[in-house]
């Protein structure tokens, strides 16, 4: 066992992914002798050479249009957004392109796009956005979005080795700040669609995903200890395809669900999570199913800003205790 | 412009030290050694123009009238700065003035850029608009599509390509292989000329050239500029991947401000003393802005939520609250 970092993990991933298949190529802004802004490429360029780790022109439409191409012929590339607030800027190549080509055009296009995503670093309207909503409305995509160093590791090996395109985003909050004990040697490999219960609860379920699932913990022991009450945890870890049975599971234990999301509200996620726990669990409910999310804005700059925009551990709680006594 | 290239000198030098004492909120950038031709070409310009800024354009600003107080509160996210703490460092705007903040994407402010002389010519107005793009943010789609536009169209633009030699890490022999990049011109039709970035006389002829041709109904034009980085991509980038040699003989034998210094005193258009008093003058001005604002309250939380929309204002459009909100 090897204490690592999120960040060392993700590192790990690729890197293995990098020896085990010659086909894996990792293109990107600085990925090269820099080896990333946040380095989780660091070392690749010495060890896999300039023709699989490759520094590109500031153009992201061309870079995942041409990762797309590469993978058309079989390879298996990798692209990194040097911040996911920048994955706008190929909108249109992984929506109308890649997305489609399957159900078009019959195309395996198995390309990861991946990059550090959300906020709580004071990075401002475009170094904190989480846009994971802009492509979950996109049939051909999948998503995911590891809370933990396992999964950061787990998910990124199976993204590559995923037949579809995978949009994989990082939270650069965790980079640095969650560790976790990883068996050397050992295949880490999560599999992509399947939730993770991150914590055993009876009263209340909240689901969520990347950096919130640290926030949801948080609640859920504040709430155990204070109130007495049992909180269910679900790390969904994948958004498309999504784990409704997993879902479905913790209502019925529960039966009581809020949903926490780092992205905005309207449009989010979360409404797409509750309209699928109605259809699917309405008679379990005992409560109605709630939100903790940011506000409507843009992710602002100063710091009391930004802790306002943004879910805060005590946000969770109060909901949490409301639909708990609900 | 002895004053604005040392006030643009002095401001950034003040902004590294509050840094480090913590009180810049995100990241600092820098254009030590290029300073000399965001300070010339902004100062072709007249009144009623307007020019669009990146990151290492802080000279380009000050010559337009923003005041040092007001990039102090920018980066440290004052209640008082122009944006209300709602953004960071160059990125706002005053069109009274004439500049256009920025925003992250390289590239969106060339097309926007476009617009603003778009609605000059349709109304007929002599006004110009100059905007600046970095060797790497010359790669973007956005400046491909915004530059041919402007061509297209015949807009009063003036487009500042910086060639300072670095993307972040990436050279730039990596972003293009264009090797004079006022060739991309050629691709658009336009006029392109390649110009000394550190000489600041020439970057003021140059750019005065093209404006004036945009303003008598030239159209677009592309100034390449050929500067250095002499700084890391940010503060906390250890630029480990420049040559140290590299930045030694650019500080050494090619920085815009003693160059400008030496043609000041070998023309005897300035003496010694003439530049003393402006050294003087800016650090008093730049002590009197700091103490000004080092102290300004940071925003109110709740504020994050105004001015999302023109309407409705923010207390009809919480469509959800916090439970007690
Ligand atoms: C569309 C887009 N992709 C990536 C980035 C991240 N980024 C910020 S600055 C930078 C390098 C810019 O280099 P250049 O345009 O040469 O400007 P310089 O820093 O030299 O002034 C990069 C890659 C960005 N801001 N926008
Ligand atoms: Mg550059």
């Amino acid at each position: 066992m090897a204490e690592v970092t999120y960040l060392e993990a993700l590192r790990q991933g690729l890197f293995e992914e990098m020896e085990r298949d010659k086909e894996v190529l990792i293109l990107g802004q600085d990925v090269g002798k820099y080896g990333g802004a946040f380095k989780v490429t660091e070392g690749f360029q010495e060890r896999f050479g300039e023709a699989r780790v490759i520094d590109t022109p500031i153009s992201e439409a061309a870079i995942v249009g041409a990762a797309a191409g590469a993978a058309h012929m079989g390879m298996r590339p990798v692209v990194e957004m040097q911040f996911m607030d920048f994955i706008s800027c190929a909108y249109d190549m992984l929506t109308n392109y890649v997305a489609t080509a399957r159900y078009r055009a019959g195309l395996s296009t198995p390309i990861v796009v991946r990059g550090p995503s959300g906020g709580y670093v004071r990075g401002g309207p475009f170094h904190s956005q989480n846009p994971e909503a802009a492509f979950f409305h996109t049939p051909g995509l999948k998503l995911v979005c590891p809370a933990t160093a396992r999964d950061a590791k787990g998910l990124i090996k199976a993204a590559i080795r995923d037949d579809d395109p995978v949009i994989y985003f990082e939270h650069k909050y965790l980079y640095r700040r969650i560790k976790e004990d990883l068996p050397e040697g050992d295949e880490i490999l999560t599999p992509i669609g399947q939730a993770r219960v991150a914590n055993e609860g009876t009263d209340l379920t909240i689901v969520t995903w990347s950096a919130m699932v640290w926030k949801a913990l948080e609640s859920a022991e504040i709430i155990e200890k204070e109130d007495g009450a049992s909180v269910e945890v679900l790390d969904l870890r994948t958004l498309l395809p999504m784990d409704d049975e997993a879902i479905i599971a913790s209502v019925r234990k529960t039966n009581k669900v809020l949903i926490v999301h780092e992205d905005t509200r309207t449009g989010g996620v979360a409404g797409e999570i509750a309209a699928r726990i109605n259809e699917k669990a309405f008679e379990w409910l005992d409560g109605p199913i709630m939100r903790v999310t940011a506000h409507d804005t843009p992710v602002p700059y100063a710091p009391p800003l930004e802790d306002f925009v943004l879910p805060q551990t005590e946000d969770v709680v109060k909901s949490a205790r409301w639909l708990l006594a609900y | 412009m002895f004053y604005y290239l040392t006030l643009t000198r002095s401001l950034e030098q003040r902004l590294v030290n509050l840094y480090r004492q913590g009180k810049v909120i995100g990241g600092l950038y820098s254009s030590l050694g290029q300073e000399g031709e965001s300070v010339a070409s902004a100062y072709a310009l007249q009144s009623g123009d307007i020019l669009s800024p990146l990151i290492r354009n802080l000279g380009s600003m000050l010559v337009m009238g923003a005041r040092p107080v007001e990039i102090l509160r920018q980066y440290m996210a004052k209640q008082t700065s122009p944006t209300a703490g709602r953004e960071m460092n160059l990125h706002f705007n005053d069109f009274d003035l004439g500049y256009l903040g920025q925003i992250s994407p390289l590239g969106d402010m060339i097309p926007v850029m476009a617009g603003i002389c778009l609605s000059f010519k349709v109304r007929g107005e002599p006004r110009v608009g100059l905007v600046y793009i970095g060797d790497g943010g010359a790669s973007t789609g956005t400046f491909h599509e915004g530059v041919n536009f402007a061509a297209v169209q015949a807009v009063p633009l003036v487009v500042i390509v910086e060639h300072n030699g670095w993307a972040y890490s990436t050279p730039t022999a990596e972003q293009t292989a264009t090797l004079r990049l006022a060739d991309k011109a050629k691709a658009y039709g336009i006029p392109g000329i390649t110009v000394d970035g550190n000489d600041v006389l020439a970057v003021y002829a140059a750019t005065k050239d093209a404006v004036a041709r945009a303003r008598e109904g030239g159209g677009t034009s592309l100034i390449e500029v050929v500067t250095y980085r002499r700084k890391g991509h940010a503060e906390h980038d250890d630029q480990r991947y420049q040559p140290k040699d590299e930045i030694a003989h650019w500080a050494d034998t090619n920085d815009p401000v003693d160059r400008y210094v030496a043609t000041l005193l070998g023309q005897g258009w300035a003496t010694d003393d003439d530049m003393d008093a402006a050294r003087q003058r800016v650090r008093a001005e730049l002590d009197v802005a700091v103490a000004e604002c080092e102290d300004d309250p940071l925003p109110e939380g709740a504020m994050a939520l105004s001015q999302v929309y023109a309407s409705p204002p923010e207390e009809e459009r919480l469509w959800f609250r916090r439970l007690d909100g």
